[in-house]
């Protein structure tokens, strides 16, 4: 299992306030991570820096051994919290785009999942639910065969079912070589899918560990312990 | 058996503990292959190193064993597999005795609970 992400002394302030605190952290490749924390605990400012759309205070990021930029951007496949896709495009349109943006877009996987979820491709975006939409950007991400699956909250919108068969996707799509980072407040939903958990605390790592592990040693579900580490 | 999870407990435990039941009431005959790691993962909807980890366990103890390419084998020994059945029925029976004593039947009465529920069964069927 090589390093695929390293964060060293990683630090960001918006004026007087840190969002992420000298953090440094490595992951390797063939992971699923949850990156767990509250509102405002630095998750998406984090997920922002490691794609290039932040840059940090101090502290360096290397994906694959690179800083972010162009090279990192051909291997990281990236669900942002809210839609940037133009909402008077077709399914079909955003579909072609991705196959000419990226190299490693499987065009296949995505018509097959768009089928599966009964999604019609001549649909304009502006015209699906908000979970149908979230679902079209989905199937984008993880139709790329990419080295790092970033996906901020992606199953907060869907109904049960879509997300059961969204969390199935994350785990039969993904190449074992890959490693798959999604940030969620929904732990009990996603907790058997996930390797690793990290709990992100006021910018730092309260807890980076094995989801078997806590298990073991807490005699508790990640969930249950998130509750406790983050009681209000 | 269906994929259920407790929260409270190792899941690649619970998972090794459900493969171990399918082999006992033979869903994964003796001699059998089991299904690749990744479409029971998918199934189960948990992640494959997990699931994997599951299966290495059960490696160690016999009950399972892998050829290099053709994938995941129950084992051929009926013994083992009688063993594992006879543990597992312990472990029932210690699980129930624990909570008559806790209703408050003595032990020496629980036989005779057992032994007359065995009888009513019989005549239902």
């Amino acid at each position: 299992m090589g390093v695929l992400l390293e964060c060293n002394g990683l630090t960001k302030r918006y004026g007087q306030k840190t969002a992420i605190e000298n953090l440094s952290v490595t992951m390797g490749s063939g992971r699923i991570i949850g990156l767990l924390g509250p509102n405002g605990s630095g998750k998406t400012t984090l997920i922002k820096m490691i794609n290039g759309l932040l840059k940090p205070t101090q502290g360096s990021i290397r994906i694959d051994g690179e800083a972010p930029g162009a090279y990192t951007h051909g291997i990281i496949s990236y669900l942002p919290d809210r839609n940037y896709l133009n909402k008077r495009m077709k399914v079909r349109q955003v579909l072609d785009m991705f196959s000419d943006y990226y190299g490693d877009f499987n065009r296949n996987k995505a018509d097959a999942m768009l089928t599966d979820l009964q999604i019609d491709p001549e649909m304009k975006l502006r015209a699906l639910s908000k979970g149908t939409l979230e679902k079209v950007q989905l199937i984008l991400v993880m139709s790329r065969e990419a080295k790092l699956y970033i996906l901020d909250e992606p199953i907060a919108g869907v109904d049960p079912a879509a997300r059961d068969y969204i969390l199935r996707t994350i785990i039969s799509n993904y190449n074992p070589e890959a490693t798959v980072l999604i940030s969620t407040h929904l732990i009990s939903d996603i907790e058997q899918i996930l390797d690793d958990v990290i709990f992100l605390k006021d910018g730092h790592i309260e807890l980076f560990a094995p989801v078997d592990e806590i298990r073991e040693q807490e005699g508790k579900s990640v969930d249950a312990l998130f509750r406790e580490v983050f009681r209000c | 058996m269906a994929w259920i999870l407790e929260s409270g407990r190792p899941i690649y435990q619970q998972l090794a503990e459900i493969v171990r039941h399918r082999i006992m009431t033979g869903e994964y005959p003796q001699g059998s292959r089991i299904p690749a790691v990744r479409d029971l993962a998918v199934e189960a909807g948990v992640n494959p190193n997990t699931m994997q980890k599951a299966l290495n366990a059960l490696e160690e103890s016999g009950i399972v064993y892998s050829q290099r390419t053709a994938g995941r084998f129950v084992t051929e020994d009926e013994n083992l597999i009688e063993q594992l059945k006879y543990q597992s029925s312990r472990k029932q029976i210690q699980l129930f005795i624990k909570q008559m004593q806790s209703m408050g039947y003595r032990a020496e009465e629980i036989p005779l609970l057992v032994e007359r529920a065995v009888k009513e069964n019989i005549q239902e069927e």
